[in-house]
Protein backbone atom coordinates (compact mmCIF):
# COMPACT_ATOMS: atom_id res chain seq x y z
CA UNK A 1 0.00 0.00 0.00
CA UNK A 2 3.03 2.56 0.74
CA UNK A 3 4.49 1.45 -2.03
CA UNK A 4 1.86 2.29 -4.46
CA UNK A 5 1.33 5.55 -2.71
CA UNK A 6 4.83 6.59 -3.08
CA UNK A 7 4.95 5.54 -6.63
CA UNK A 8 1.91 7.59 -7.30
CA UNK A 9 3.25 10.38 -5.55
CA UNK A 10 6.71 10.39 -7.86
CA UNK A 11 4.31 9.84 -10.48
CA UNK A 12 2.73 13.53 -10.12
CA UNK A 13 6.08 14.55 -9.04
CA UNK A 14 7.65 14.30 -12.10
CA UNK A 15 4.32 15.77 -14.15
CA UNK A 16 4.47 18.72 -11.78
CA UNK A 17 7.77 19.79 -13.01
CA UNK A 18 6.67 23.10 -14.96
CA UNK A 19 8.11 21.79 -18.80
CA UNK A 20 6.30 21.91 -22.09
CA UNK A 21 6.05 18.21 -22.00
CA UNK A 22 4.74 17.84 -19.23
CA UNK A 23 1.77 20.95 -19.35
CA UNK A 24 0.78 19.79 -22.70
CA UNK A 25 0.21 16.09 -20.93
CA UNK A 26 -1.25 17.60 -18.03
CA UNK A 27 -3.54 19.95 -20.03
CA UNK A 28 -4.98 17.05 -21.99
CA UNK A 29 -5.62 14.30 -19.31
CA UNK A 30 -7.15 16.97 -17.13
CA UNK A 31 -9.68 18.11 -20.40
CA UNK A 32 -10.48 14.99 -20.62
CA UNK A 33 -11.76 14.64 -17.05
CA UNK A 34 -13.52 17.14 -17.22
CA UNK A 35 -15.30 16.23 -20.57
CA UNK A 36 -16.31 13.11 -18.20
CA UNK A 37 -17.27 15.08 -15.38
CA UNK A 38 -19.42 17.09 -17.80
CA UNK A 39 -20.90 13.57 -19.72
CA UNK A 40 -21.86 12.47 -16.07
CA UNK A 41 -23.07 14.94 -14.77
CA UNK A 42 -25.23 15.74 -17.74
CA UNK A 43 -26.44 11.75 -17.81
CA UNK A 44 -27.40 11.88 -14.50
CA UNK A 45 -29.52 15.48 -14.58
CA UNK A 46 -31.62 14.00 -17.70
CA UNK A 47 -32.54 11.19 -15.23
CA UNK A 48 -32.51 13.72 -12.50
CA UNK A 49 -34.92 16.46 -14.33
CA UNK A 50 -37.41 13.16 -15.78
CA UNK A 51 -37.80 11.92 -11.96
CA UNK A 52 -38.16 15.41 -10.30
CA UNK A 53 -40.62 16.01 -12.75
CA UNK A 54 -42.33 12.81 -12.59
CA UNK A 55 -42.30 13.17 -8.35
CA UNK A 56 -43.79 16.89 -8.90
CA UNK A 57 -46.58 15.50 -11.11
CA UNK A 58 -47.24 12.20 -9.40
CA UNK A 59 -46.09 10.21 -11.72
CA UNK A 60 -43.44 7.80 -11.99
CA UNK A 61 -40.80 8.53 -14.34
CA UNK A 62 -38.67 6.18 -16.13
CA UNK A 63 -38.42 2.92 -14.08
CA UNK A 64 -37.66 0.02 -16.56
CA UNK A 65 -33.98 0.45 -18.00
CA UNK A 66 -31.56 -0.47 -14.61
CA UNK A 67 -32.59 0.10 -10.86
CA UNK A 68 -34.85 3.01 -10.35
CA UNK A 69 -34.40 3.97 -14.23
CA UNK A 70 -31.21 4.98 -13.68
CA UNK A 71 -29.76 3.59 -16.98
CA UNK A 72 -32.78 5.44 -19.03
CA UNK A 73 -29.58 8.30 -20.09
CA UNK A 74 -27.77 5.74 -21.76
CA UNK A 75 -30.79 4.42 -23.65
CA UNK A 76 -31.13 8.16 -24.66
CA UNK A 77 -28.15 8.64 -26.22
CA UNK A 78 -28.11 5.42 -27.61
CA UNK A 79 -31.41 6.32 -29.36
CA UNK A 80 -30.09 9.83 -30.42
CA UNK A 81 -26.95 8.17 -32.38
CA UNK A 82 -28.47 5.59 -34.62
CA UNK A 83 -31.48 8.30 -35.52
CA UNK A 84 -31.07 9.50 -39.04
CA UNK A 85 -29.13 12.70 -39.34
CA UNK A 86 -31.10 15.30 -41.41
CA UNK A 87 -30.40 18.04 -42.21
CA UNK A 88 -32.78 20.63 -44.24
CA UNK A 89 -31.97 20.91 -48.02
CA UNK A 90 -31.74 24.60 -47.88
CA UNK A 91 -29.73 25.53 -44.82
CA UNK A 92 -26.23 26.94 -44.62
CA UNK A 93 -24.27 23.14 -44.12
CA UNK A 94 -21.11 24.39 -42.68
CA UNK A 95 -22.86 26.64 -39.95
CA UNK A 96 -25.44 24.10 -39.52
CA UNK A 97 -22.84 21.86 -38.32
CA UNK A 98 -20.88 23.97 -36.68
CA UNK A 99 -23.33 25.92 -34.16
CA UNK A 100 -24.02 22.52 -31.62
CA UNK A 101 -19.95 22.37 -32.16
CA UNK A 102 -20.01 26.07 -30.76
CA UNK A 103 -22.73 25.57 -27.70
CA UNK A 104 -20.90 22.61 -26.52
CA UNK A 105 -17.60 23.49 -26.64
CA UNK A 106 -18.31 26.53 -24.85
CA UNK A 107 -19.86 25.09 -21.97
CA UNK A 108 -16.42 22.82 -21.54
CA UNK A 109 -14.25 25.52 -21.57
CA UNK A 110 -16.70 27.35 -19.28
CA UNK A 111 -16.06 24.28 -16.81
CA UNK A 112 -12.44 24.26 -17.01
CA UNK A 113 -11.99 27.79 -15.47
CA UNK A 114 -14.30 27.06 -12.65
CA UNK A 115 -13.25 23.87 -11.19
CA UNK A 116 -12.00 24.63 -8.19
CA UNK A 117 -7.87 25.08 -7.96
CA UNK A 118 -7.49 22.25 -5.55
CA UNK A 119 -4.27 20.52 -4.90
CA UNK A 120 -2.17 18.38 -2.92
CA UNK A 121 1.61 18.15 -2.17
CA UNK A 122 3.78 15.75 -3.88
CA UNK A 123 7.68 14.62 -3.86
CA UNK A 124 10.19 16.17 -1.37
CA UNK A 125 9.99 19.87 -1.86
CA UNK A 126 6.06 20.13 -1.44
CA UNK A 127 5.52 21.01 -5.08
CA UNK A 128 1.66 21.87 -5.62
CA UNK A 129 -0.25 19.20 -7.35
CA UNK A 130 -3.19 21.04 -9.35
CA UNK A 131 -6.20 19.08 -10.10
CA UNK A 132 -7.99 21.57 -12.21
CA UNK A 133 -7.36 22.48 -15.93
CA UNK A 134 -6.78 25.85 -15.38
CA UNK A 135 -5.68 27.24 -11.75
CA UNK A 136 -4.69 30.66 -10.19
CA UNK A 137 -6.05 32.00 -13.72
CA UNK A 138 -5.71 35.87 -12.51
CA UNK A 139 -8.43 36.83 -14.72
CA UNK A 140 -10.76 33.86 -14.23
CA UNK A 141 -14.09 35.77 -14.03
CA UNK A 142 -13.80 37.77 -16.87
CA UNK A 143 -12.76 34.86 -18.86
CA UNK A 144 -16.26 33.15 -17.82
CA UNK A 145 -18.07 36.62 -18.74
CA UNK A 146 -16.27 36.47 -21.98
CA UNK A 147 -16.91 32.78 -23.23
CA UNK A 148 -20.56 33.18 -21.75
CA UNK A 149 -20.69 35.87 -24.65
CA UNK A 150 -19.46 34.14 -27.13
CA UNK A 151 -22.15 31.23 -26.80
CA UNK A 152 -24.50 33.17 -28.33
CA UNK A 153 -23.47 32.48 -31.47
CA UNK A 154 -24.00 28.86 -30.99
CA UNK A 155 -27.78 29.49 -30.81
CA UNK A 156 -27.84 32.25 -33.27
CA UNK A 157 -26.07 30.29 -36.18
CA UNK A 158 -28.38 27.49 -35.57
CA UNK A 159 -31.55 29.73 -35.86
CA UNK A 160 -29.77 31.08 -39.01
CA UNK A 161 -28.55 28.76 -40.79
CA UNK A 162 -31.79 26.15 -40.79
CA UNK A 163 -33.64 28.44 -43.09
CA UNK A 164 -36.28 27.82 -41.26
CA UNK A 165 -38.57 30.89 -40.00
CA UNK A 166 -39.72 29.24 -36.44
CA UNK A 167 -35.93 28.50 -35.95
CA UNK A 168 -35.15 32.00 -36.75
CA UNK A 169 -37.32 33.61 -34.36
CA UNK A 170 -36.11 31.28 -31.76
CA UNK A 171 -31.89 32.41 -32.57
CA UNK A 172 -33.22 35.87 -32.09
CA UNK A 173 -34.99 35.69 -29.44
CA UNK A 174 -32.61 33.79 -27.28
CA UNK A 175 -30.00 35.90 -28.54
CA UNK A 176 -31.55 39.22 -27.55
CA UNK A 177 -32.36 38.00 -24.27
CA UNK A 178 -29.07 36.07 -23.94
CA UNK A 179 -27.42 40.03 -24.34
CA UNK A 180 -30.23 41.28 -22.39
CA UNK A 181 -29.67 39.42 -18.81
CA UNK A 182 -25.02 38.85 -19.43
CA UNK A 183 -25.21 42.58 -18.28
CA UNK A 184 -27.39 42.86 -14.93
CA UNK A 185 -25.50 39.16 -14.51
CA UNK A 186 -21.96 41.04 -14.96
CA UNK A 187 -22.92 44.34 -12.80
CA UNK A 188 -24.53 41.70 -10.13
CA UNK A 189 -21.13 39.68 -9.43
CA UNK A 190 -19.47 43.30 -9.04
CA UNK A 191 -20.32 43.53 -5.53
CA UNK A 192 -18.18 39.96 -4.84
CA UNK A 193 -15.35 41.55 -6.87
CA UNK A 194 -15.34 44.21 -4.63
CA UNK A 195 -15.16 42.01 -0.91
CA UNK A 196 -12.96 39.48 -2.93
CA UNK A 197 -10.63 42.07 -4.58
CA UNK A 198 -9.71 39.63 -7.08
CA UNK A 199 -10.96 38.24 -10.29
CA UNK A 200 -9.43 35.06 -9.59
CA UNK A 201 -11.78 32.84 -8.95
CA UNK A 202 -9.35 30.86 -6.25
CA UNK A 203 -9.18 34.12 -4.64
CA UNK A 204 -12.64 34.68 -4.29
CA UNK A 205 -13.22 31.66 -3.28
CA UNK A 206 -10.68 32.13 -0.31
CA UNK A 207 -12.45 35.30 0.55
CA UNK A 208 -15.03 33.46 1.77
CA UNK A 209 -13.51 31.14 4.08
CA UNK A 210 -15.00 29.90 7.24
CA UNK A 211 -18.62 30.41 6.58
CA UNK A 212 -18.11 33.94 5.17
CA UNK A 213 -20.10 33.21 2.22
CA UNK A 214 -20.92 36.11 -0.13
CA UNK A 215 -24.59 34.97 -0.24
CA UNK A 216 -25.15 36.68 3.28
CA UNK A 217 -23.36 40.01 2.11
CA UNK A 218 -25.15 40.12 -1.42
CA UNK A 219 -28.21 38.36 -1.19
CA UNK A 220 -29.30 40.43 -3.71
CA UNK A 221 -26.50 39.97 -6.13
CA UNK A 222 -27.14 36.27 -5.96
CA UNK A 223 -31.06 36.79 -6.70
CA UNK A 224 -30.50 38.55 -9.71
CA UNK A 225 -27.46 36.53 -11.00
CA UNK A 226 -29.54 33.79 -10.13
CA UNK A 227 -32.48 34.89 -12.02
CA UNK A 228 -29.93 35.89 -14.58
CA UNK A 229 -28.32 32.14 -14.82
CA UNK A 230 -32.05 30.90 -15.31
CA UNK A 231 -32.15 33.17 -18.50
CA UNK A 232 -28.69 32.25 -19.72
CA UNK A 233 -29.46 29.13 -19.83
CA UNK A 234 -32.51 29.24 -21.74
CA UNK A 235 -34.65 27.56 -18.86
CA UNK A 236 -37.68 27.57 -17.43
CA UNK A 237 -39.65 30.10 -16.70
CA UNK A 238 -37.39 31.73 -19.43
CA UNK A 239 -37.22 29.23 -22.60
CA UNK A 240 -39.27 30.95 -24.87
CA UNK A 241 -36.63 30.63 -27.53
CA UNK A 242 -37.96 27.24 -27.78
CA UNK A 243 -41.25 27.51 -26.65
CA UNK A 244 -43.42 24.94 -28.44
CA UNK A 245 -46.90 26.11 -28.59
CA UNK A 246 -45.25 29.54 -30.79
CA UNK A 247 -41.91 28.56 -32.50
CA UNK A 248 -41.97 24.31 -32.75
CA UNK A 249 -38.85 23.89 -31.10
CA UNK A 250 -37.02 27.17 -31.28
CA UNK A 251 -33.70 27.24 -32.73
CA UNK A 252 -33.06 23.45 -32.66
CA UNK A 253 -36.32 22.86 -34.62
CA UNK A 254 -34.02 21.55 -37.79
CA UNK A 255 -32.06 19.36 -36.28
CA UNK A 256 -32.19 15.56 -35.38
CA UNK A 257 -30.21 12.78 -33.68
CA UNK A 258 -26.63 13.60 -32.47
CA UNK A 259 -26.36 16.89 -33.16
CA UNK A 260 -29.74 17.70 -31.25
CA UNK A 261 -28.11 15.63 -28.60
CA UNK A 262 -25.31 18.53 -28.61
CA UNK A 263 -27.38 21.06 -27.90
CA UNK A 264 -29.35 18.75 -25.33
CA UNK A 265 -26.01 18.04 -23.48
CA UNK A 266 -25.05 21.87 -23.95
CA UNK A 267 -28.10 22.65 -22.18
CA UNK A 268 -27.17 20.43 -19.35
CA UNK A 269 -23.74 21.02 -19.50
CA UNK A 270 -24.50 24.99 -18.71
CA UNK A 271 -26.87 24.05 -16.02
CA UNK A 272 -23.73 22.56 -14.10
CA UNK A 273 -21.35 25.64 -14.99
CA UNK A 274 -24.09 28.25 -13.98
CA UNK A 275 -24.52 26.87 -11.05
CA UNK A 276 -20.33 26.20 -10.29
CA UNK A 277 -19.83 29.73 -11.19
CA UNK A 278 -22.58 30.97 -8.33
CA UNK A 279 -21.05 28.19 -5.80
CA UNK A 280 -17.99 30.16 -6.06
CA UNK A 281 -19.06 33.27 -5.78
CA UNK A 282 -21.69 33.02 -3.46
CA UNK A 283 -21.69 29.93 -1.92
CA UNK A 284 -18.15 29.71 -0.55
CA UNK A 285 -16.81 27.16 -3.37
CA UNK A 286 -15.69 24.37 -2.05
CA UNK A 287 -15.48 25.80 1.62
CA UNK A 288 -16.83 23.70 4.33
CA UNK A 289 -16.36 25.38 7.80
CA UNK A 290 -16.23 21.79 9.46
CA UNK A 291 -13.31 20.64 7.32
CA UNK A 292 -10.73 21.76 9.19
CA UNK A 293 -11.86 22.18 12.77
CA UNK A 294 -13.65 18.90 13.97
CA UNK A 295 -11.83 16.62 10.80
CA UNK A 296 -8.40 18.27 11.46
CA UNK A 297 -7.75 18.25 7.81
CA UNK A 298 -4.37 19.85 6.33
CA UNK A 299 -4.29 21.57 2.91
CA UNK A 300 -2.75 19.82 0.39
CA UNK A 301 -3.72 16.35 1.89
CA UNK A 302 -5.50 13.90 -0.69
CA UNK A 303 -8.54 13.67 2.27
CA UNK A 304 -8.23 17.66 1.90
CA UNK A 305 -9.14 17.36 -1.88
CA UNK A 306 -11.86 15.02 -1.81
CA UNK A 307 -13.68 16.92 0.67
CA UNK A 308 -13.35 20.12 -1.15
CA UNK A 309 -14.59 18.56 -4.70
CA UNK A 310 -17.57 16.99 -2.08
CA UNK A 311 -18.52 20.13 -0.86
CA UNK A 312 -18.45 21.63 -4.39
CA UNK A 313 -19.95 19.01 -5.30
CA UNK A 314 -23.00 18.99 -3.38
CA UNK A 315 -23.58 22.66 -3.45
CA UNK A 316 -23.88 22.08 -7.57
CA UNK A 317 -25.99 19.56 -7.01
CA UNK A 318 -28.03 21.65 -5.20
CA UNK A 319 -28.72 24.55 -7.64
CA UNK A 320 -28.84 22.00 -9.74
CA UNK A 321 -31.83 20.61 -8.40
CA UNK A 322 -33.20 24.11 -7.59
CA UNK A 323 -33.08 24.73 -11.45
CA UNK A 324 -35.10 21.92 -12.05
CA UNK A 325 -37.55 22.67 -8.95
CA UNK A 326 -38.09 25.85 -10.87
CA UNK A 327 -38.60 24.75 -14.04
CA UNK A 328 -41.77 22.18 -13.29
CA UNK A 329 -42.91 24.66 -11.17
CA UNK A 330 -43.50 28.10 -12.72
CA UNK A 331 -44.96 28.78 -15.96
CA UNK A 332 -43.37 30.52 -18.60
CA UNK A 333 -43.04 34.26 -19.06
CA UNK A 334 -44.22 36.76 -21.84
CA UNK A 335 -41.49 38.01 -24.10
CA UNK A 336 -42.54 41.89 -22.92
CA UNK A 337 -42.40 40.56 -19.23
CA UNK A 338 -39.30 38.87 -19.85
CA UNK A 339 -37.84 42.21 -21.74
CA UNK A 340 -39.00 44.42 -19.27
CA UNK A 341 -38.27 42.21 -15.92
CA UNK A 342 -34.28 42.13 -17.31
CA UNK A 343 -34.07 45.83 -18.45
CA UNK A 344 -36.35 48.11 -16.07
CA UNK A 345 -35.92 45.75 -13.03
CA UNK A 346 -32.97 43.59 -13.28
CA UNK A 347 -30.64 46.20 -14.36
CA UNK A 348 -31.19 49.01 -12.00
CA UNK A 349 -31.17 46.73 -9.29
CA UNK A 350 -28.07 45.57 -9.92
CA UNK A 351 -26.46 48.54 -10.25
CA UNK A 352 -28.14 50.06 -7.34
CA UNK A 353 -26.22 47.09 -5.77
CA UNK A 354 -22.90 47.89 -6.94
CA UNK A 355 -23.46 51.92 -5.18
CA UNK A 356 -24.53 50.66 -2.04
CA UNK A 357 -21.89 47.86 -1.70
CA UNK A 358 -19.42 50.81 -2.48
CA UNK A 359 -21.28 53.19 0.12
CA UNK A 360 -21.33 50.58 3.37
CA UNK A 361 -17.64 49.28 2.00
CA UNK A 362 -16.17 52.88 2.04
CA UNK A 363 -17.85 53.42 5.83
CA UNK A 364 -16.59 50.57 7.08
CA UNK A 365 -12.94 51.39 5.91
CA UNK A 366 -13.52 54.59 7.82
CA UNK A 367 -14.36 53.37 10.68
CA UNK A 368 -11.55 51.19 10.43
CA UNK A 369 -13.43 47.51 10.68
CA UNK A 370 -12.39 46.17 7.63
CA UNK B 1 12.58 28.08 -31.08
CA UNK B 2 10.88 29.19 -28.29
CA UNK B 3 7.10 28.17 -26.82
CA UNK B 4 6.44 32.26 -27.74
CA UNK B 5 7.84 32.20 -30.77
CA UNK B 6 5.52 29.24 -32.22
CA UNK B 7 2.54 30.29 -30.58
CA UNK B 8 3.39 33.48 -32.39
CA UNK B 9 3.87 31.73 -35.63
CA UNK B 10 0.52 30.10 -35.27
CA UNK B 11 -1.58 32.80 -33.94
CA UNK B 12 0.22 35.09 -36.43
CA UNK B 13 -0.86 32.96 -39.46
CA UNK B 14 -4.20 32.67 -38.08
CA UNK B 15 -5.21 35.95 -37.36
CA UNK B 16 -4.14 36.56 -41.10
CA UNK B 17 -5.88 34.07 -42.70
CA UNK B 18 -8.86 35.06 -40.71
CA UNK B 19 -8.90 38.53 -41.47
CA UNK B 20 -8.77 38.05 -45.19
CA UNK B 21 -11.77 35.46 -45.08
CA UNK B 22 -13.49 38.55 -43.00
CA UNK B 23 -13.53 40.68 -46.46
CA UNK B 24 -13.58 37.69 -48.96
CA UNK B 25 -16.00 35.87 -47.75
CA UNK B 26 -19.53 36.92 -49.89
CA UNK B 27 -21.58 35.72 -47.36
CA UNK B 28 -22.11 37.88 -44.64
CA UNK B 29 -22.54 35.64 -42.13
CA UNK B 30 -18.91 33.86 -42.52
CA UNK B 31 -17.56 36.87 -43.25
CA UNK B 32 -18.99 38.14 -39.74
CA UNK B 33 -17.69 34.51 -38.00
CA UNK B 34 -14.44 34.85 -39.57
CA UNK B 35 -14.04 38.00 -37.45
CA UNK B 36 -14.68 36.21 -34.01
CA UNK B 37 -12.22 34.34 -34.72
CA UNK B 38 -9.71 37.00 -36.19
CA UNK B 39 -10.77 38.50 -32.63
CA UNK B 40 -9.70 35.05 -30.51
CA UNK B 41 -6.34 35.17 -32.56
CA UNK B 42 -5.68 38.90 -31.69
CA UNK B 43 -6.62 38.18 -28.42
CA UNK B 44 -3.95 35.16 -27.95
CA UNK B 45 -1.46 37.41 -29.42
CA UNK B 46 -2.30 40.03 -26.60
CA UNK B 47 -1.66 36.75 -24.14
CA UNK B 48 2.00 36.05 -25.66
CA UNK B 49 2.43 39.66 -24.40
CA UNK B 50 1.42 38.83 -20.81
CA UNK B 51 -1.40 41.52 -21.28
CA UNK B 52 -4.18 39.06 -19.68
CA UNK B 53 -6.53 41.84 -19.20
CA UNK B 54 -6.61 42.94 -22.70
CA UNK B 55 -6.56 39.63 -24.30
CA UNK B 56 -9.98 39.38 -22.33
CA UNK B 57 -11.51 42.06 -22.99
CA UNK B 58 -10.74 41.51 -26.56
CA UNK B 59 -13.18 38.91 -26.86
CA UNK B 60 -15.46 39.73 -24.24
CA UNK B 61 -16.25 43.12 -25.74
CA UNK B 62 -15.24 42.48 -29.50
CA UNK B 63 -16.31 39.17 -30.19
CA UNK B 64 -18.91 38.35 -27.42
CA UNK B 65 -21.14 42.02 -27.74
CA UNK B 66 -20.20 43.95 -31.01
CA UNK B 67 -20.01 40.85 -32.90
CA UNK B 68 -22.77 39.20 -31.75
CA UNK B 69 -24.64 42.81 -32.79
CA UNK B 70 -23.22 42.48 -35.68
CA UNK B 71 -24.58 38.87 -36.67
CA UNK B 72 -27.79 39.93 -35.10
CA UNK B 73 -28.62 42.67 -37.31
CA UNK B 74 -27.25 40.81 -40.26
CA UNK B 75 -29.57 38.22 -39.46
CA UNK B 76 -32.68 40.67 -38.31
CA UNK B 77 -32.53 42.14 -41.97
CA UNK B 78 -31.69 39.34 -43.54
CA UNK B 79 -29.21 39.56 -45.85
CA UNK B 80 -28.49 37.15 -48.69
CA UNK B 81 -25.33 36.83 -50.29
CA UNK B 82 -23.73 39.35 -51.71
CA UNK B 83 -24.21 39.52 -55.65
CA UNK B 84 -20.82 39.46 -57.64
CA UNK B 85 -21.14 42.85 -58.58
CA UNK B 86 -19.05 45.09 -60.91
CA UNK B 87 -15.39 46.76 -59.79
CA UNK B 88 -14.99 49.71 -60.94
CA UNK B 89 -11.76 51.85 -60.25
CA UNK B 90 -13.12 55.19 -58.41
CA UNK B 91 -11.02 58.41 -56.82
CA UNK B 92 -11.96 56.47 -53.25
CA UNK B 93 -10.38 53.10 -54.12
CA UNK B 94 -6.80 54.76 -55.35
CA UNK B 95 -6.85 56.59 -52.13
CA UNK B 96 -7.04 53.51 -50.01
CA UNK B 97 -4.38 51.96 -51.77
CA UNK B 98 -2.42 54.72 -51.25
CA UNK B 99 -3.28 55.26 -47.46
CA UNK B 100 -2.80 51.31 -47.10
CA UNK B 101 0.75 51.59 -49.08
CA UNK B 102 1.71 53.61 -46.45
CA UNK B 103 1.49 52.25 -43.77
CA UNK B 104 2.86 48.93 -44.70
CA UNK B 105 5.69 50.82 -45.75
CA UNK B 106 5.72 52.71 -42.02
CA UNK B 107 5.55 49.79 -40.35
CA UNK B 108 8.43 47.87 -42.61
CA UNK B 109 10.53 50.84 -41.57
CA UNK B 110 9.76 50.91 -37.71
CA UNK B 111 10.08 46.99 -38.20
CA UNK B 112 13.55 47.20 -40.07
CA UNK B 113 14.91 50.39 -38.29
CA UNK B 114 14.66 48.94 -34.87
CA UNK B 115 17.29 46.13 -33.77
CA UNK B 116 16.28 42.82 -32.88
CA UNK B 117 17.25 42.34 -29.49
CA UNK B 118 14.57 45.25 -28.30
CA UNK B 119 11.48 43.23 -29.79
CA UNK B 120 12.39 39.78 -28.77
CA UNK B 121 12.53 40.12 -25.24
CA UNK B 122 9.34 41.15 -23.35
CA UNK B 123 10.05 43.53 -19.96
CA UNK B 124 10.28 42.20 -16.61
CA UNK B 125 7.47 44.57 -15.64
CA UNK B 126 5.53 43.32 -18.15
CA UNK B 127 3.63 40.45 -15.87
CA UNK B 128 2.44 43.11 -13.68
CA UNK B 129 1.45 45.88 -16.36
CA UNK B 130 -0.86 43.53 -17.86
CA UNK B 131 -2.58 42.50 -14.87
CA UNK B 132 -6.21 44.26 -13.98
CA UNK B 133 -5.09 45.95 -10.99
CA UNK B 134 -2.01 48.17 -12.88
CA UNK B 135 -4.69 48.89 -15.87
CA UNK B 136 -7.28 49.78 -12.80
CA UNK B 137 -4.90 52.12 -11.13
CA UNK B 138 -3.88 54.04 -14.18
CA UNK B 139 -7.39 54.43 -15.69
CA UNK B 140 -8.68 55.46 -12.53
CA UNK B 141 -5.83 57.88 -11.64
CA UNK B 142 -3.75 59.23 -14.19
CA UNK B 143 -6.61 58.99 -17.13
CA UNK B 144 -9.65 59.49 -14.82
CA UNK B 145 -10.61 62.81 -16.42
CA UNK B 146 -10.39 61.13 -20.52
CA UNK B 147 -12.25 58.07 -19.23
CA UNK B 148 -14.95 60.13 -17.84
CA UNK B 149 -15.72 62.64 -20.61
CA UNK B 150 -15.49 59.17 -22.76
CA UNK B 151 -18.48 57.24 -20.48
CA UNK B 152 -20.02 60.78 -21.53
CA UNK B 153 -19.67 60.49 -25.18
CA UNK B 154 -21.24 57.09 -25.24
CA UNK B 155 -23.85 57.96 -23.46
CA UNK B 156 -24.69 61.04 -25.71
CA UNK B 157 -24.31 58.64 -28.50
CA UNK B 158 -26.85 56.22 -26.69
CA UNK B 159 -29.54 59.30 -25.80
CA UNK B 160 -28.86 60.41 -29.63
CA UNK B 161 -29.78 56.64 -30.84
CA UNK B 162 -32.94 56.16 -28.34
CA UNK B 163 -34.21 59.75 -30.01
CA UNK B 164 -33.58 58.69 -33.53
CA UNK B 165 -35.41 55.29 -32.91
CA UNK B 166 -38.38 56.95 -31.27
CA UNK B 167 -38.61 59.66 -34.33
CA UNK B 168 -39.76 56.81 -36.69
CA UNK B 169 -42.44 55.56 -34.65
CA UNK B 170 -44.00 58.86 -33.79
Amino acid sequence: MDSIAQTIDAVLYWLAQPNILNILVLSVAKGGLVLNIILVIAAFLVWLERKVSAWMQYRDGPNRVGPFGLLQPLADVLKLYTKEDISPKNADKFFHRLAPVISIAIAISILCVVIPATYIYVGPEKLKFYFSVAPNVNVGMLVILALTSIGVFGVTLAGWSSNNKYSLMGGLRSSAQMISYELSMGLALIGVLMIAGSLDMNNIITSQANGKWNIFFQPLGFIIFLVASFAETNRAPFDLPEAEPELVGGYHTEYSGMKFGLFYLAEYANMATSSAVLTTLFLGGYDAPFAKELLGLQDGTLLMVLVQFGTFFAKVFALLFFFIWVRWTLPRFRYDQLMNLGWKVMLPLSLANILVTGGVMLLLKQFGIL
Amino acid sequence: MSLQVIMFMILGVGAIVTALGTITRRNPVASAMNLVAHFFMLSGLYLTLQAQFVAVVQVLVYAGAIMVLVVFVIMLLNVGKEEAHHESFTIRKVLGLVFAGAIVVQMLAIYLGSSPSAMSQLSSKSLTLGATESIGTVLFNQYLFPFEVISLLLLSALIGAVILAKRKVD
